[in-house]
């Protein structure tokens, strides 16, 4: 099969590889019918996630067609159609159990800190992702979906992810009515966690980024207020002059490791790997925030200590809530959220590029070129 | 400054005026659908309903091959279900077996180990690669910038100036390399006459 193939930092190829194999009973193996790059591959194609191995395949967001089951499946036959959470769990340890997917404990050996995530590097337990014709799906019985009919493919491959989080990002802000809403970043998690912030209630929602067409977007798409920060001194000062001196009832950090802003910070983390990434918007979000509000943090990081602003973080009496979102449980919700039409995943789609491009969709994406929002990536066999 | 003109921050009730339900409602398509927080799906944070999950299992079966497999010692042992992809080989391969056998993940050893891993794997691949027909270069894709439009997106963009440090973090380490290569190989021919 082809499969999308990292070479190092900057580097990455499509290659010739076997078909992924049955390892365990309740594993399945899916064709790949539509996959995405996500703001997460990033940070492994710049190279900030330890233990990323020469040879991996990356691809967390993908939906396909079921190809082979394992023995013990009994939810998915072969020819379903599918949609994959971009998280690797079990479904019955003592974080499962309790709805914290995403913090499975029985699925990657490398490391306790984090869960299973498809195509992550070691990190996350060493499975190949699925910017590729097929992969392997363990927990067939657990993870995955049956698509609805009604769904399009591109609002199932945005659920698998970018949706999903973007939604548990406003959850985790404890929205109540008439709060006024910050996001930080107006990449597709930012866009859907501005429009999940409207649904809870909000009263007041200002997307901050630097990139004018993404800005643009938050304006159309989502209904926000919009900040350039590039357009101010201090962006920090603007946003407290914006709240009447307050500051933000809730914060949504949905920028992460590669947060431009600040040089410093930027060469530090984002380009020396001097630290677990750049915690410029992460930060600004501590400033920010009014005392006695919540930050919520969708942005990722490594496991390298970060230069963060933590003692403020505490004089203010902020709640700081983040996760890896637990994307099954989002689901119910958001596809009637879809069928209502209050969101549309589809409309965050700018390009589409054939596997074999896949190098140059990583450069566009990463580079933030032509107008790119969210790219998707189509397997030759698809 | 009047009285009036004391920003909210400073005074005891919030006096700015938003936007009525009403209006955000005409506005915004499901404006107030999730406004009950008790009645979002990832409430309450830790609930109990493994019934829900599609395991039908209490512990998996345990997947074969686990013998020799790194795990973080934070772990009672290496889990039921694990990934195969590229196991450890070579000398990367003695680098972070050794980060994942003596430090826990609390360690910043056991992550610098593995980053020293990811390096020594990297260029391990390079050279490699040059023995090949399809031999590494420092970065990939950057046909995209004469089709995608690599100057006329940057236009006016703060982050332009840290691209112009991507060449040099990216291929400045080639140059390098290079650079050593072609001292390394003319001391060597000079051994080699002498
Ligand atoms: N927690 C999770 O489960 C989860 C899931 C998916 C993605 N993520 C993370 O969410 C983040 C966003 O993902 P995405 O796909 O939207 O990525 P993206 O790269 O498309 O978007 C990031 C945006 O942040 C902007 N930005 C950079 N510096 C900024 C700053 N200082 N302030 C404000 N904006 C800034 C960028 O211009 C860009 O538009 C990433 O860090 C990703 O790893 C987390
Ligand atoms: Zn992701
Ligand atoms: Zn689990």
């Amino acid at each position: 099969m082809r499969a999308m193939v990292y070479r190092g930092p900057y580097k990455i190829r499509v290659e010739e590889k076997d078909i992924p194999a049955i390892e365990h009973p309740n594993d399945a193996i899916i064709r790949v019918t539509l996959a995405a790059i996500c703001g997460s591959d990033l940070h492994l194609y710049h190279g900030l996630m330890p233990d990323t191995r020469i040879g991996h395949t990356f691809g967390h967001e993908f939906i396909g067609v079921v190809h082979e089951v394992g023995s013990s499946v009994q939810n998915l036959k072969v020819g379903d159609r599918v949609m994959v959470p971009f998280n690797i769990y079990c479904g019955s340890c003592w974080f499962c159990a309790r709805g914290l997917y995403s913090n499975c404990h029985n699925v990657n050996a490398n490391a306790t800190a984090v869960g299973g995530i498809y195509g992550y590097s070691h990190t996350t337990g060493g499975y190949d992702g699925g910017q590729a014709e097929y992969v392997r799906v363990p927990f067939a019985d657990v993870g995955p979906a049956k698509i609805p009919d009604w769904m399009s493919d591109e609002d199932a491959v945005l659920l698998t992810d970018a949706t999903s989080t973007g939604y548990f990002g406003a959850q985790l802000g404890d929205i109540s009515e008439g709060d006024t809403v910050v996001v930080f970043g107006a990449g597709p998690v930012g866009l859907v966690a501005a429009q999940s912030s409207w649904l809870m209630g909000a009263g007041r929602v200002i997307v901050v980024d630097h990139l004018d067409y993404r800005l643009e977007k938050a304006r159309d798409f989502a209904h926000a207020e919009t900040l350039n920060f590039a357009e101010y001194q201090d962006i920090v000062v603007e946003l407290k002059k914006q709240t009447d001196y307050l500051g933000a009832d809730v914060v949504i950090e949905c920028v992460g490791a590669e947060a431009d802003g600040n040089l410093l910070q930027h060469v530090a983390g984002a380009k020396l790997k001097m630290q677990g990434g750049s915690p410029v918007a992460l930060n600004w979000a501590i400033d920010g925030a009014r005392k006695g509000g919540t930050i919520s943090v969708m942005g990722a990081y490594g496991p390298i200590p970060n230069a963060v602003k933590f003692g403020d973080a505490l004089n203010k009496g902020l709640t700081l809530r983040m996760n890896q979102a637990p994307v099954k449980r989002q689901w119910p919700r958001l596809f009637e959220h879809i069928r209502n039409g209050y969101l549309k995943p589809s409309e965050m789609v700018t390009h589409r590029f054939p596997l074999e491009e896949i190098p140059e969709a990583y450069h566009v994406f990463s580079n933030k070129l032509d107008g790119c929002i969210k790219p998707l990536i189509v397997p030759s066999a698809a | 400054m009047t009285e009036n003109d004391i920003p909210t921050a400073y005074v005891r009730d919030k006096r700015t005026v938003r936007e009525t339900n009403e209006q955000l409602r005409a506005r915004i398509p499901g404006w107030g659908a999730d406004l009950d927080p008790a009645d979002r799906p990832s409430h309450p944070k830790l609930r109990y309903a493994p019934e829900t999950t599609g395991a039908h299992w209490e512990f998996p079966e345990r997947q074969p091959g686990s013998e020799g497999r790194e795990r973080s010692i934070e772990h009672a042992f290496v889990t039921p279900v694990f990934g195969t992809a590229q196991p450890l080989t070579g000398a990367s391969g003695a680098i972070r077996r050794l980060a994942y056998e003596r430090f826990s993940e609390g360690r910043l050893a056991h992550w610098m180990l593995l980053v020293v891993g990811d390096r020594v794997d990297a260029w391990g691949s390079h050279l490699r690669s040059f023995a090949t027909l399809r031999p590494d270069v420092p970065a990939t894709g950057m046909r995209a910038e004469f089709t995608h439009g690599g100057l006329s997106s940057r236009r006016g963009r703060v982050d332009a100036r840290h691209h112009v440090l991507d060449p040099v973090v990216v291929g400045g380490p080639w140059v390098l390399a290079a650079g050593v290569a072609v001292v390394g190989a003319r001391r060597l021919a000079r051994a080699v006459r002498r």
